[in-house]
């Protein structure tokens, strides 16, 4: 007698629910905005700047507003705001690929300790924990500076350096999910294990994946630019950090080179945080467990 | 007979936007005498645990008394500014909670707490704190309180925390104690033990108490007063006696009802045939160790030994820890045993590999304690009933349609079948977990607990359905429960279970008229409101 | 009490040596995934030899002994701190990482003192006053710092500090000719230290802010807060006596867990802002191709890790009792 079913209205779900649960945050709408300008420019940058961003386009070090220049011009008279904008590709495709691999290597790897547990577990932590002593940015240097810098090393070495985290999120999903009496069930229906794992457990432990994937882009471009600011960057490839590294020496003269391109920076990781920050609100499996 | 001590007068608490109800309680009228104990009754959602909340100022945010009054000592307490309810909390009126161990903060000792309560209240010396603090730890029957005291609360067990709580609520003798379901997280002879010194410490220092609880037995243990709430309402209140014997009410007399009474039923003709024989069972845990230290075992069950026949239910009985669910898990080869046998009709499948044991996979099946995790919130109930059969190895189309029988046969109607689980209430829930263990046309079913975290009326349904398919499919059952009231109403054969040994097995109306093990006894006498046998009225008035 | 703490330290250094010996395999690793050896470098830097040369310098040194064999004595070498030759030095490898350790660690400890304790104050100030102006404008700028790239905060902070307002030094670790002793010589390296601590530690002060927050806003939910609004305790006790020690624990974890992305950060500011430490050799070591001394590099920080690690576990044990000694 009060043991009711929900009503339908809570029970409701899908995209419009999602999407209202993250409008509802209002800082995650401002950074998706953010990120909507950021992908915008990325994807005109070849019709705004058709020229190679690397070509001198005029005098050195004009400022802002100044001989054409919308941001002003480099050191060698290349056109700041060219740059960023061919630097917000790389950014994005950087961040995006490098995630899609950790997420990859991740999941599997504490998707694979959690499910088997017992020594499989051990030895994989330990590894997790090895590579989680390393010094992270040290060592996707020494990545860099040893596979010589291209776009692909810089993705390899900021993937081989971000799962760890990611494989522990998963490992402790999959291992309070192994334990649940529904994959149980699973067992007990004589299911595969590579069946349990993705068809059972996976699909429940999204949304803690997506959050993390979604800050995990952040911290991959910080990473990069970061790699770039050093020389580490592709050098036929055109990156904030990089602008950012070749301003250095005439920080005194010209602010706006080094300004520019790390306020772009800032602003694209801070609207990723944002937006992650609102999906989590979205998927907070808590918060749907506690309506449930 | 003097005035109450608390006096609650329209009452209405108001719940946030969004929730399912505007009021969680309404116009709530409720009277606390000193020296005695009144127990608020209901269902989860009645609105017991927020009254009790109300009194003690302790409401979450955005939950507020919106009307109404609750007097103490000639003041509103509801009209009191907030720093004047803070000096009567823990002073005039204190509280003990569920989850003993999750109402203690984890880093201090539990002599700094319970002393907290004097540094607040009292002007007290530390000389004098902790000679107050080790009496009080003495009273509540703590051994060794001077352990005690400097003991943090994961090194105490449930019953000694619950203990120490309520030290902490007394040590100032308060004129009221809310208990919200004391005894809930506990076993039942630790429940028994609290109740007894619940029952002695407020006859000793003549406290109102007002006792929260979900449990009829309980009630019929401790009660003086009753009130009984349902959505927020009072449905009756009255003496102990009255409410007990003659309740007036529908909903009284449906709850009292599906209380399962301690009569054994009579067993049925046994002597089909064995299904199951399983004989010295043995599963050890090892936990911890490393390279310098050896592992620490702990025989969760040993040597281990029954058999049933087909048809029959047998009643594996037992508190936390005493290795009947180890014993389940090992039936269902969710474990592996470290020894001994487990013959499923001829077949030994005790030691089989994940290979071998899949075609007998489906023969055991299982039905879960908790609704809300057996079954996948991810996948439509359709999926979940199909999907078994199908990696048995029967068409799609084929177990899809017997999916519709199977939530027919269960009380479900088959147009639910394109719904997910968060869609269902927990009895509905338990009802589609059953009906997923029957898709795969099990000889035994094993059920681990499967009514307890159901409110009692749904329980009864519950444990009637699956009576019900014992008997029309002729299953052997495996009933795995710490509750001895279902147990006399489910089995025909008991075993009881403590610290992985079987004490004591034997029909189940002869383990109830004459216990033979100190345990089996200590565990009958632990029932609670076992001398209470429920009026005839009310087992009538639901007579359906 | 003392002596199960001993030996859970003890115990815990042991945990640590297969990791450290995993270290030392990756470090042996990447050395063999570089281009050329040791003695293609010492040939490059004498100018020219030839291949029978070489060859004998390979067997000299080991390196035509199969892979296992090398790393094995690869292994042995660094047991005993023997981290190679750094040829662009002319210097032991190990030598030249002991003489710049001191100011790395200099930077790291103020660093992990402003971020840790600031942090802690500033989530505690914005979980007390949940939802007021003073709880958004530190989640703000916790957010925005917590986005900024550190050479750019350096970079910014030199422009502003340094060039327009001149208030502090923009390189060095010590005014170069004014050779300081004593107390004007502490000074005059906390003037310098300013910046890049500053810099270094604004990152990871934001997320301390924020994990504070969150934690002293998750644990202000918990039973035993409600435990200790029915013994009648004042809300400041409850905020100070039980939220606050069980909200540092997860911050003390985290502390822990951020060091050895610390380590990498402490590069980018010792480049920036010029700090002769462990970060600044490992530039200039990248750009002369100085592999030796990049892996002992990398080798001693990880080692640096695992200690600041065993430190923090030992504090968290003094933290919480439910941690087993045993």
């Amino acid at each position: 007698m009060t043991d009711v079913a929900p009503s339908p209205a809570a029970a409701r779900r899908g995209g419009s629910a999602f999407w209202r649960r993250f409008a509802r945050n209002r800082a995650a709408v401002v950074g998706l905005a953010i990120l909507g300008v950021v992908v915008l420019v990325a994807a005109l940058a070849p019709f705004l700047y058709p020229q190679d961003p690397f070509t001198i386009a005029g005098r050195p070090l004009t400022p802002p507003l100044q001989g054409g220049f919308l941001l002003g011009s480099d050191t060698l008279g290349r056109d700041i705001a060219s740059g960023m904008a061919h630097g917000a590709r790389t950014s994005l495709m950087i961040g995006l690929v490098a995630t899609a691999v950790a997420v990859v290597v991740g999941a599997v790897m504490g998707g694979v300790a959690g499910f088997y547990g017992g020594w499989v577990d051990d030895a994989l932590m330990r590894l997790t924990e090895v590579f989680q002593t390393i010094p992270s940015f040290i060592f996707a240097i020494l990545l860099v500076a040893i596979l010589s810098p291209s776009i692909l090393n810089v993705i390899i070495a900021i993937a081989v350096v971000s799962w760890p985290p990611l494989a522990r999120l998963v490992r402790g999903e999959f291992i309070s999910l192994r334990n649940r009496e529904f994959v149980q069930a699973n067992v007990l229906m004589g299911m595969s294990d590579w069946r349990i794992i993705l068809v059972q457990i996976l699909p429940n432990c999204l949304s803690p994946i997506i959050v993390a994937g979604s800050l995990l882009v952040a911290t991959a471009i910080l990473i990069e630019s970061a790699l770039a600011f050093l020389g580490l960057g592709d050098p036929n490839v055109m990156s904030w950090g990089f602008q950012v590294g070749a301003g250095r020496s005439v920080l005194r003269r010209a602010w706006w080179i080094c300004t520019f391109p790390g306020l772009a920076i800032m602003l694209t990781v801070l609207a990723i945080n944002l937006v992650g920050e609102g999906m989590n609100d979205a998927l907070n499996p808590r918060l749907r467990e506690r309506s449930a | 007979m003097s005035g109450p001590i608390l006096d609650i007068r329209g009452l209405s608490i108001s719940l946030p936007g969004g929730a399912d109800r505007a009021h969680a309680v309404s116009r709530l009228d409720l009277e606390l005498h000193p020296g005695e104990i009144t127990c608020v009754v209901g269902e989860s959602g009645s609105g017991k645990s927020l009254t009790a909340r109300a009194v003690m100022g302790l409401l979450p945010p955005q939950v507020h008394a919106t009307e109404g009054t609750i007097m103490f000592e000639g003041r509103d307490l509801l009209a009191l500014p907030p720093e004047e309810r803070r000096l009567l909390r823990g002073d005039r009126m204190a509280m003990i909670f569920q989850e003993p161990m999750t109402a203690l903060n984890p880093l201090m000792t539990v002599g700094r707490q319970i002393e907290e309560v004097l540094l607040v209240h009292t002007d007290l010396d530390a000389v004098a704190r902790r000679d107050r603090i080790l009496a009080l730890l003495d009273e509540v029957q703590l051994p060794d309180p001077r352990r005690v005291v400097s003991a943090f609360p994961h090194e105490l067990s449930g019953g000694q925390r619950q203990r120490a709580m309520i030290a902490m609520s007394l040590i100032l003798d308060p004129k009221i104690l809310v208990a919200d379901e004391p005894t809930t997280a506990l076993d039942v002879t630790t429940q028994a033990q609290i109740l007894r010194l619940i029952r002695q410490l407020q006859d000793r220092h003549q406290a109102g108490v007002m006792f929260i609880t979900h449990d009829f037995g309980v009630v019929a243990e401790i009660a003086d007063h009753i009130a009984v709430m349902q959505h927020g309402l009072l449905v009756e209140s009255g003496p102990a006696a009255q409410i007990l014997g003659d309740p007036q009410a529908e909903y009284t007399r449906s709850l009292i009802a599906a209380v399962p009474s301690l009569t054994p039923r009579a067993a049925r003709a046994g002597g089909g045939r064995r299904m199951l024989e399983v004989s010295g069972l043995g599963k050890i845990y090892r936990s911890g160790g490393g390279l310098f230290s050896k592992p620490a075992e702990t025989h969760a069950a040993r040597d281990v030994s029954f058999s049933l026949a087909r048809g029959e239910t047998l009643g594996i009985v037992g508190e936390s820890g005493s290795g009947k669910t180890t014993v389940a898990r090992c039936l269902v080869r969710l474990l592996k045993p470290d020894s001994g046998r487990i013959d499923l009709d001829g077949i030994d499948i005790a030691g089989l590999g994940k290979r071998a044991l899949r075609p007998h996979r489906r023969r055991v099946q299982m039905v879960f304690q908790d609704p809300f995790a057996s079954l996948n919130p991810r996948r439509r109930v359709r999926e979940i009933l199909a999907e078994g059969p199908i990696t048995q190895g029967k068409p799609p189309e084929e177990a899809h349609a017997r999916s519709a029988e199977l939530l027919e046969l269960v009380g479900l109607e088959a147009r639910v079948a394109d719904r997910f689980p968060h869609e269902f209430s927990g009895g509905q829930r338990q009802r589609i977990g059953l009906a997923r263990a029957l898709a795969l046309e099990p000889e035994v079913l094993v059920a681990d607990e499967p009514v307890s975290a159901l409110d009692v009326s749904v329980q009864a349904q519950v444990l009637e359905l699956m009576d019900d398919i014992r008997v029309r499919l002729g299953l052997s059952v495996v009933f795995i429960t710490h509750d001895l009231r279902v147990a006399a109403q489910v089995c025909d054969r008991i075993a009881v279970m403590q610290r992985g040994l079987i004490v004591e097995q034997g029909l189940t109306a002869d383990v109830f008229a004459d216990p033979q093990h100190p345990y089996t006894r200590e565990l009958f006498a632990s029932i609670p409101g076992r001398d209470w046998t429920p009026p005839e009225t009310a087992r009538a008035a639901v007579a359906r | 009490m003392l002596k199960a703490r001993l030996r859970y330290v003890a115990r815990r250094i042991v945990q640590a040596i297969p990791i450290l010996l995993a270290i030392i395999v990756i470090n042996f690793l990447l050395l063999k995934l570089a281009p050329g050896d040791a003695v293609d470098v010492l040939a490059g830097e004498a100018g020219s030899a030839t291949p029978e040369y070489m060859a004998e310098l390979r067997t000299k040194f080991g390196l035509d002994q199969p892979l296992p064999v090398q790393l094995a004595s690869y292994v042995g070498r660094v047991a005993v701190g023997d981290f190679g030759y750094s040829f662009r030095h002319d210097m032991q490898v190990s030598e030249l990482i002991l003489a710049r350790l001191g100011p790395t660690l200099l930077l790291m400890g103020a660093t992990i003192t402003i971020a840790v304790g600031l942090g802690v104050l500033l989530g505690l100030l914005a979980a007390t006053g949940l939802n007021t102006w003073r709880d958004s404008i530190i989640s703000i700028l916790a957010l925005v710092s917590y986005a900024t790239p550190l050479f750019w905060v350096g970079l910014m902070l030199i422009v502003v500090f340094s060039i327009n307002l001149g208030w502090f030094p923009s390189s060095g670790m010590e005014t170069i000719a004014a050779f300081n002793t004593g107390w004007d010589r502490v000074v005059d390296v906390a003037h310098h230290l300013v910046l890049p601590a500053v810099t270094l530690s604004l990152f990871y002060l934001a997320l301390y802010t924020r994990l504070m927050r969150a934690s002293m806003l998750e644990q202000s939910g918990m039973d035993y807060v409600t435990t200790a609004r029915a013994k009648g305790l004042r809300e400041r006790r409850i905020v100070f006596r039980h939220v606050l020690r069980n909200a540092l624990l997860p911050v003390v974890t985290m502390a822990g867990v951020q060091v050895s992305s610390l380590i990498g950060g402490s590069v980018i500011v010792e480049t920036v802002f010029g700090w002769p430490g462990l970060g600044q050799l490992a530039f200039e070591s990248l750009f002369a191709r100085d592999l030796n001394l990049l892996l002992g590099i990398f080798l001693l920080s990880a080692v640096l890790v695992l200690v600041v690690n065993l430190l923090v576990d030992i504090i968290y044990t003094l933290l919480d009792p439910r941690i087993e000694l045993a």
